[in-house]
């Protein structure tokens, strides 16, 4: 599978925010999103995982291909580290989930609730959810807020198993997680420009 | 030249300028000839006496009422099926027109009923049927109001209007089966028109062509402004981005 | 999509909350009636196939705004929105869980309060009866409420408004189902009514509360 861009445009709020995107990703590849807050990395992000429909443009993707890691982690504060992620590969159909609490270094916490645990431990638990589901695009929206140098280091080494087995990813963050392989989009020749208009059609996008 | 091509803005604003007047001018000349006929040139009632003048205001007021949600509910699919942004503001356009015809309806009724009656209120079933009316037409409001985005309020409001709908006629339905009409004596049925004598019944229909004629006049004033506010916050919001 | 079902169910339990805090207003609300009312067992009887539904109507009402909104503040509604379940199921089982843990203990209550009320024997019955069939609706179209005010910060009052219209003919009909039930009259219209309501509600408002999550979620 991979990853095509055909002159894709989204838009926040009825502006559209990038324009003019045109890619493709191959298997084991992935793409990093730069640029500042509000240049629309969290809206593309949103759109691939089919939130929002594009404001022009088109891209391409297989079916359930997709797997979505916004800025909040889908927790149940009141489940256990364990029910958390029996949930999401139950309604994925994923694959057990030992491997991913190894992975993510949570065997010791899976009796804990999700609520007990520190904001870099749930973000870790957040990130674990990826490997239950099983799909091989991950869209992750800064995957390293609170995350200590360690857990960034294993988070890496997360991605790039799954970059290793033939998956993909799109990351949009300002840290360096150390994949050399990794292609970088820089979002800032994208932004929508302006264009004066006049009447009351412009209104109506 | 298809329909739709009145539903792109710019070319609604430009037909809605030129038409204003004229429907303006029509509704005046309907209302004033409507209502002073009815007022002023026909008999008292035998019966009722002069209170029967009311029915001049009251029936188009409730007719209005419910063709408003009528209304409504076609512009809801219009913006649903085919995103046509005009349709979705002459629907939020339309709502409060409706409701204030609704509570017309409610308060001429109550005036009309206390001499009538003797009460001011009684449960009957279309008295009911137009409080629940007012309900659905607040939450629809209320809805529009609650939700910054306009697309999303617009996507929202419709949805609520096309379920409202089958639960207003739901309610309908029930409100006939909970109390089966004490008062449909012939005082409530005046406005189907084998009830009305001839003389009051040119007047009415006068009256109603002016009722629809306001309404038009208050929807297209009302979606003009939409539109207007509609581009002030594109404006400014694309003055933020830049 | 048992696995949803389940996990809702256990919040639903761990957290409390919702859970009991609907029966128990029910409770009050049934004590708080004769007080304001009179004790007079006459009076009581009449009015109460009208307060056990009002009753149950409000409380629903009470946990309905956390539906969708706990899953959407913590983010797991987009992320169940992006999952391999259809949203139309979602919303469905997210009502199903809705009723287990408020319309069905209501039900189950409601005889032990109509017994405050004064409600004639020939009634009970038909109490039970007319609240497992028109819980269901309750429960569905107080899910397509909440999935309209699911993005609002103050949706709870807004809630409110939107869901108490469309409870009219849910409420009219159970309710005259208990009331003809407890005169020993025949009941089959407002019963066949009130089935046909939940059944309806059941199979549309699903796919109505989807398509509004979805616009919600853009």
């Amino acid at each position: 599978m991979q990853l095509t861009l055909s002159n894709l445009a989204v838009a926040r709020g009825g502006v559209t925010v990038l324009q003019g995107l045109s890619f493709t990703l191959a298997p084991g590849k992935a793409l990093i999103l730069r640029g500042p807050n509000g240049s629309g990395k969290t809206t593309l992000l949103r759109t691939l995982a089919g939130l929002q429909p594009p404001a022009s443009g088109s891209f391409d993707l297989p079916p359930d291909a997709v797997a979505y890691a916004a800025h909040a982690d889908g927790l149940k504060s009141t489940l256990t580290v364990v029910e958390n992620l029996t949930f999401w590969a139950s309604i994925y159909g994923g694959p057990p989930i030992d491997h991913a609490l190894h992975a993510l270094d949570l065997v010791a916490l899976s009796r804990r609730r999700a609520g007990e645990l520190s904001a870099g431990q749930k973000r870790r638990l957040g990130l674990a959810r990826l490997l239950v589901t099983g799909r091989p695009l991950w869209l992750l929206d800064e995957p390293t807020v609170s995350l200590d140098v360690a857990s960034v280091a294993l988070f890496a080494r997360v991605v790039r198993q799954h970059l290793a087995a033939g998956g993909l990813a799109v990351i949009a963050t300002h840290v360096d997680l150390g994949l050399p392989e990794a292609q970088v989009l820089d979002l800032e020749p994208h932004r929508a420009r302006l264009i004066a208009q006049d009447g009351f059609d412009e209104a109506f996008a | 030249m298809s329909i739709w091509e009145y539903a792109n803005p710019k070319k609604f604003m430009q037909t809605s300028a030129w038409a204003l007047p004229w429907v303006v001018g029509l509704t005046l000349v309907c209302l004033v000839v409507g209502l002073s006929w009815g007022f002023f040139f026909t008999p008292d009632d035998y019966k009722q006496g002069s209170t029967v003048k009311i029915i001049y205001i009251h029936v188009p007021a409730a007719m209005m009422a419910i063709n408003a949600w009528g209304m409504m509910l076609v512009t809801s699919m219009i913006w649903i099926i085919r995103r046509h942004h005009v349709s979705a503001l002459a629907a939020k356009a339309a709502a409060p027109v409706g409701l204030t015809f609704t509570l017309i309806a409610l308060v001429t009724g109550a005036l009309w009923g206390q001499p009538m009656w003797g009460t001011w209120w009684a449960w009957d079933p279309r008295l009911t049927s137009f409080l629940i009316l007012t309900l659905f037409y607040f939450g629809y409001m209320a809805l529009w109001a609650a939700i910054e985005d306009p697309d999303t309020a617009a996507d929202l409001t419709s949805i609520l209007c096309l379920v409202g709908s089958v639960f207003a006629g739901l309610s309908r339905y029930a409100v006939l089966f909970w109390n089966q009409g004490l008062h449909q004596g012939a005082s409530l049925s005046l406005d189907e028109k084998e009830n009305v004598s001839d003389v009051f019944w040119l007047p009415l229909v006068i009256c109603i062509a002016g009722f629809v004629l306001l309404f038009l006049t208050m929807v297209l004033l009302r979606t003009r402004t939409e539109i207007r506010s509609r581009r002030l916050k594109a404006l400014l919001a694309r003055e933020r981005v830049a | 999509m048992k696995a949803l079902l389940l996990r809702d169910l256990r919040l639903a339990i761990r957290t409390g909350g919702g859970f009991g805090l609907g029966l128990a207003f029910f409770f009050l609300l049934s004590v708080l009636v004769p007080l304001g009312v009179g004790p007079e067992g006459g009076i009581l009887a009449r009015i109460a196939p009208g307060i056990l539904w009002i009753g149950a109507l409000l409380a629903c009402l009470l946990s309905l705004d956390r539906i969708f909104a706990l899953d959407h503040e913590d983010g797991s509604l987009d992320l169940l929105a992006t999952a391999p379940i259809p949203l139309e199921a979602v919303v469905a089982l997210k009502a199903l869980a809705h009723w287990l843990v408020t319309g069905l203990p209501l039900t189950l209550v409601a005889p032990v309060l109509a017994v405050f009320l004064n409600l004639p024997p020939a009634g009970y019955p038909w109490l039970m009866i007319s609240l497992i069939l028109g819980t269901p609706a309750l429960s569905v179209i107080g899910a397509f409420g909440a999935a309209l005010t699911v993005g609002l910060r103050r949706g709870g009052l807004l809630l409110s408004l939107l869901v108490l219209p469309l409870y009219v003919p849910t409420l009219i009909f159970g309710a005259e189902v208990i009331r003809r039930g407890a005169e020993t009259m025949s009941l089959a219209t407002p019963l066949a009514l009130l089935a046909a309501i939940s059944l309806g509600a059941v199979a549309l408002l699903p796919f109505a509360a989807a398509a509004a999550i979805r616009v919600n979620l853009r």
